[in-house]
């Protein structure tokens, strides 16, 4: 199997799994007890806490691990929309975009149920936010904005630094969601200005289920989980030390050389992919994921595309209505102005650091024939 | 997630492709999902001949519009329009919840093909 669905998750390093295992069956303690074994859980936790904090330029204590980039955005943004509020009830604001991940989507239009107002920027075709509409949206009652650092779909990368400039002006709190740019693109929370930011280890080669959000000190935030006051009080809850450890591992070893090798990989495929008739890429040339090739294919579904790509040995994604369970186009995908068709017609490839040239040429060359072969079957195969 | 009878429809269909000089066409289109449909049919005294199909569409629209062809060639008209889409889905052995929609379409463009036909050959 080809695997190009990293941005979905990715193959654990056999490394991590390696530093993971003794934290099943031998040290396996609980990191609050007193004991030796407790201890040596603490040693492991304060240990990958600093590994990942330094990875970033955040303080160790900067960082509460959670149970993955699902949990970091919603304790983002609605630990900050609670905290803020409680503190003043004329704050109420949010700023946010219209190609957020689901889970930042969601808390935000659930955050509007209890009596929030959010405003979801636009985007250009690229998927850029534009820095005036952002810092024209500011209100006095606005208390956070939470941009995606790289979109998932289709790859845009968005200026952190300039926004976090803004926000810093207008004394607004800035988190994003760098799940897919985490070790991918360059993340330094101080230099770039970033108050609380969502990382998660399955999109790097670690485990599923653990994450962290960094919280800048001194940031008030209201917890979700409430219970036996571990991370500071603000995750309640057993810590996940073997997930943890597998988390700082694959931070650890994620070597930047890989991304401009992913780069070469990706604008190989965009290229030779453009080639073939109809076809349009999705997601900007550059300031993109150095793993993320979205295109569109006309006449044709993506998710029939997919289905052939399976049947080829090659894993890969689509932004297509029908893989959808709301049977809805890709909501990033409208907002950067693809038609329905082209929303219909989108395949995602994602590379890792596992992908291989020869990769690149199998599917080059499958790639033709199955797009040929499908349009065959369609109405709206002539292009 | 497709069964793999499915599949096997979806990677060889039988039926696709276009008819010169059909006897009668149906297509519907669901922008919803974004499927559009096309059947050509060829009749000759009231049983279905042949047939064809064409779609801008998923693994189950391809798929289950190919089974639908399947099974009602051969059928006179008033046979064919009774296929229904539990049928169709049950020769497939079985589809996910959400994709059964998509094997509606298939049904309802043969439906419009058949209304179609009717329609032409009452005037004559
Ligand atoms: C941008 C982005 N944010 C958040 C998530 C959710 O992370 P998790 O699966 O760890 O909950 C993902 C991945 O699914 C993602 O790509």
């Amino acid at each position: 199997m080809i695997y190009l669905d990293n941005a979905a998750t990715t193959k654990v390093d056999s490394k991590v799994v390696k530093k993971m295992l003794p934290y099943f069956e031998k040290e396996f303690g609980n990191s609050s007890s007193i004991h030796e074994r407790g201890l040596k859980a603490k040693e492991a936790l304060e240990n990958s806490r600093r590994i990942i904090a330094n990875s970033i330029n955040a303080n160790p204590k900067e960082i509460y691990f959670t149970s993955g980039g699902t949990e970091s955005n919603n304790l983002a943004i609605k630990g900050i929309a609670f905290a803020s509020r409680d503190a003043n009830k004329e704050n109420n604001h949010i700023i946010t975009t219209k190609i957020e991940h689901k889970c930042v989507m969601d808390a935000c239009k659930w955050l509007e149920t209890q009596g929030f107002r959010v405003t979801y920027l636009n985007v250009n075709q690229e998927g850029f936010i534009d820095l005036k509409q952002l810092e024209g949206s500011i209100t006095k009652n606005t208390i956070l904005v939470s941009v995606i650092h790289g979109n998932n779909e289709i790859g845009t990368i968005q200026d952190i630094e300039a926004i976090g400039k803004i926000c810093k002006k207008h004394g607004v709190l800035f988190h994003s969601d760098a799940c897919q740019s985490f070790t991918k693109t360059e993340i330094n929370v101080v230099n770039q200005g970033v108050d609380l930011l969502t990382i998660n280890a399955h999109k790097i080669h670690g485990p599923k289920g653990i994450g962290a959000l960094y919280i800048k000190e001194g940031i008030k935030i209201t917890p979700l989980n409430h219970g036996g006051g571990q991370e500071r009080n603000i995750r309640s809850g057993t810590e996940n030390v073997p997930g943890i450890v597998g988390f700082a591992e694959a931070v650890k070893i994620a070597d930047k050389k890989n991304i401009p090798k992913m780069e070469k990989l990706r604008d190989e495929l965009i290229d030779e992919l453009l080639k073939i008739k109809g076809t349009k890429l999705n997601g900007p040339r550059n300031n993109r994921l150095c793993n993320n090739v979205n295109i569109s294919f006309k006449g044709i579904e993506g998710e029939a595309i997919g289905g052939d790509l399976n049947d080829n040995g090659i894993a890969s994604s689509t932004g297509s209505a029908c893989a959808e369970r709301n049977l809805d186009v890709s909501y990033v995908l409208t907002a950067i102005g693809c038609s329905h068709e082209e929303g219909n017609g989108s395949l995602r490839l994602s590379l890792s650091k596992y992908t291989t040239e020869k990769e690149i040429q199998t599917i080059l060359k499958v790639m033709p024939k199955v797009v040929q072969r499908l349009r065959s079957i369609s109405p709206y195969g002539k292009v | 997630m497709y069964s793999e009878k499915t599949l096997n429809r979806f990677r060889k269909p039988k039926f696709s492709g276009e008819m010169k000089k059909a006897d009668a066409v149906g297509e519907v289109g669901n922008f919803k999902c974004g499927d559009i449909m096309r059947i050509y049919l060829k009749v000759k005294n009231n049983i279905i001949t042949d047939i064809k199909f064409k779609t801008y569409g998923c693994v189950a629209a391809i798929a289950s519009t190919d089974m639908i062809c399947e099974l009602i060639k051969g059928k006179t008209i008033d046979e064919a329009n009774k296929l229904t889409s539990k049928e169709v889905v049950k020769k497939l052995g079985d589809m996910p919840a959400v994709k059964i929609h998509c094997s509606v379409l298939g049904l309802n463009a043969l439906k419009e093909a058949i209304g179609n036909y009717k329609k032409k050959h009452k005037k004559n």
